[in-house]
């Protein structure tokens, strides 16, 4: 099974109340199912808020299928495959910000932010540690990548997911909108657009990311969830600044299609950039 | 190299969505559905009170004309306007009465600090009032004159929420047209109305034009002051602007706390305002 439908959910959250948000997610994914859909992507700590800053350990959870939070969310992954954000608490009481992807009661893979902004507005190097693993990750639909955030302003992790076999890409994000220009979109939003747009050309894939909505005091997360296609094209579009389920047909064999007339992974040369890379950490530039 | 000419031009459709919401949103998450507005005849509590009726209703929204016996008269009838074209509730209460005891018991006070007392005077009517109508106070304060600190500290910057904080003069004056703020507001000059006569220009010594442009530069651009020279501003003017924007650090801050603990409010005890909402 190549196609899928896919919910990008771009939800407001309540900032610590994971009881609240919780019910959100589980009355979100009921709709989606009935709306036909395989898959629904939450935003960035989805669970939790964003801005947490010393609610941080107060609404972390062990990652166990008997923890209450998680089991009622797998309990709700038999119905369709859910990707949800929350505060990750490791056998060390180490905090991450991370995102799990559920499929039919099971937790199939847990990515942790691998990048933690601490420029700008951004604190989450403060609170929170690094995850160290890039990887993609087999689903009953195809193989996937699973970012946040800032780990996809980067270009290493899409890079490392695409030679790791990904054909979707999942992004869940909590952008506060910043850079207001004279005319159009934020200049955050345009950003995530067209990184999303190259996202998906470059690495012929698909591209699909979700962002939240709604405020935190001052800081406005401004929505606009999005599927790109291998070739570039855009096929799903959601609003910006209010709450909205959008949908989006994707069919992975798409991929395959492209990649044969385009055998841009094929072609790529890995080797060549451990060479480089080993010689730039050992000697810096040349 | 010369850095290109900042552009503060905005999207005012954006702003007004983004300001209506944040108004909205936190004074409901502070568990309110008014708010309170000090409206002096000016175009900054003309765009305050605009987005407050749009965000909240007309009919939840308060705004109070609080006129001294200096005030010019066209700033009540300019304040007038406004509260007719959006249809919000409104009191006046002249603040002289009040004022007049305090001032006669100091006889040597000059003109700032008789300035402040009656920013004072209308911030105790204002948070008063704010009791009385069940609302939070929407502030008026924007970017230029925060950064400036041409602000009275505990007077006319107290609210429990600044729509406008991120907006310089010159955009707030944008928006304004943009949402229909009375001709007559937007061409008079910009007054604290602190004493008679006062123009904001005049008491700052330049104009909101060309300072608005150099604060973008410096603050928003986070050019150097050398890229500013080059940019075509005086050298002792970009020095002023950054002793004042340096001396005024206090107003935009919280008193500091002196550490002795392990964990500190401000320093260590971090939490949003809006924390389990």
């Amino acid at each position: 099974m190549t196609t899928l439908t896919l919910a990008l959910a771009q939800i407001n959250t309540r900032l610590g109340d994971v009881a609240a948000n919780l019910d959100k997610h589980v009355a979100w994914a009921a709709d989606a199912r009935s709306r036909g859909a395989d898959l629904i992507l939450f935003p960035e700590l989805s669970l939790t808020g964003y801005m947490l800053q010393d609610l941080a350990s107060s609404v972390a959870l062990r990652p166990t299928p008997d923890q209450p939070t998680l089991r009622r969310l797998l309990q709700a992954s038999r119905e369709l495959d859910i990707v949800a954000g929350f505060v990750e608490q490791d056998e060390a009481h180490r905090l991450f910000i991370s995102s799990a992807y559920l499929s039919l009661g099971e937790i199939v893979h847990i990515h942790r932010k691998l990048y933690l902004p601490t420029y700008g507005l951004f604190q989450d190097g403060r609170f929170f540690g690094l995850g160290s693993t890039a990887r993609a990750f087999p689903t009953r639909f195809g193989r996937m990548g699973l970012l946040i955030c800032e780990d996809f302003w980067h270009v290493s992790p899409p890079y490392v997911l695409w030679l790791d076999g990904a054909e979707l890409l999942l992004c869940a994000s909590a952008s506060p909108g910043r850079g207001l220009q004279p005319e159009g979109e934020l200049e955050s939003a345009r950003w995530v657009e067209s990184i999303s747009h190259a996202y998906a050309q470059l690495f012929s894939v698909f591209v699909a990311q979700t962002n939240r909505v709604g405020l935190e005091d001052g800081l406005t997360f401004w929505g606009g969830a999005s599927v790109h296609a291998p070739d570039g094209r855009r096929r799903a579009q959601g609003p910006y600044f209010e709450e909205a389920l959008t949908l989006a047909e994707v069919d992975l064999s798409e991929v395959a299609r492209v990649r044969g007339r385009l055998p841009l992974l094929r072609d790529e040369r890995p080797d060549l950039i451990v060479r480089e890379l080993d010689r730039l950490q050992r000697s810096g530039p040349a | 190299m010369t850095p290109p000419a900042p552009s503060l031009e905005i999207d005012p459709e954006l702003a007004r969505r983004i300001l209506t919401d944040f108004i909205r949103t936190e004074i409901q998450r502070a568990g309110f559905a008014r708010g309170v507005v000090a409206l002096s005849g000016g175009v900054d509590s003309a765009l305050a009170c605009v987005l407050a009726a749009e965000a909240l209703g007309p009919q939840n929204v308060l705004a109070l004309r609080l006129p001294s016996r200096t005030s010019p008269p066209d700033s009540l009838e300019d304040a007038e306007a406004v509260i007719r074209a959006t249809g919000v509730l409104a009191r006046t209460f002249p603040i002289s009465d009040a004022a007049e005891p305090l001032m006669h018991s100091v006889p040597e006070a000059d003109r700032v600090r008789r300035g402040n007392i009656l920013a004072r005077l209308r911030m105790i009517v204002l948070y008063d009032q704010s009791a009385e109508f069940g609302g939070l106070v929407v502030g008026t304060g924007n970017k230029t004159e925060v950064l400036l600190g041409y602000t009275t500290l505990y007077g006319d910057s107290a609210c429990a929420l600044n729509p406008l904080g991120d907006l310089y003069k010159t955009q707030v004056r944008q928006l304004a047209r943009h949402v229909g703020v009375p001709q007559a507001i937007l061409a008079k000059a910009p007054s604290a109305d602190l004493w008679p006569g006062q123009t904001d220009e005049g008491e700052l010594g330049f104009t909101y034009a060309d300072v608005d442009r150099l604060l973008y530069l410096l603050i928003d651009e986070r050019r150097t002051p050398e890229e500013a020279v080059a940019a075509g501003f005086q050298r002792s003017f970009i020095e002023a602007v950054l002793e004042r924007i340096r001396r005024s650090q206090y107003k935009r801050m919280q008193p500091p706390i002196a550490k002795l603990s392990n964990r500190t409010i401000g320093y260590d005890f971090l939490y949003m305002r809006d924390w389990g909402t």
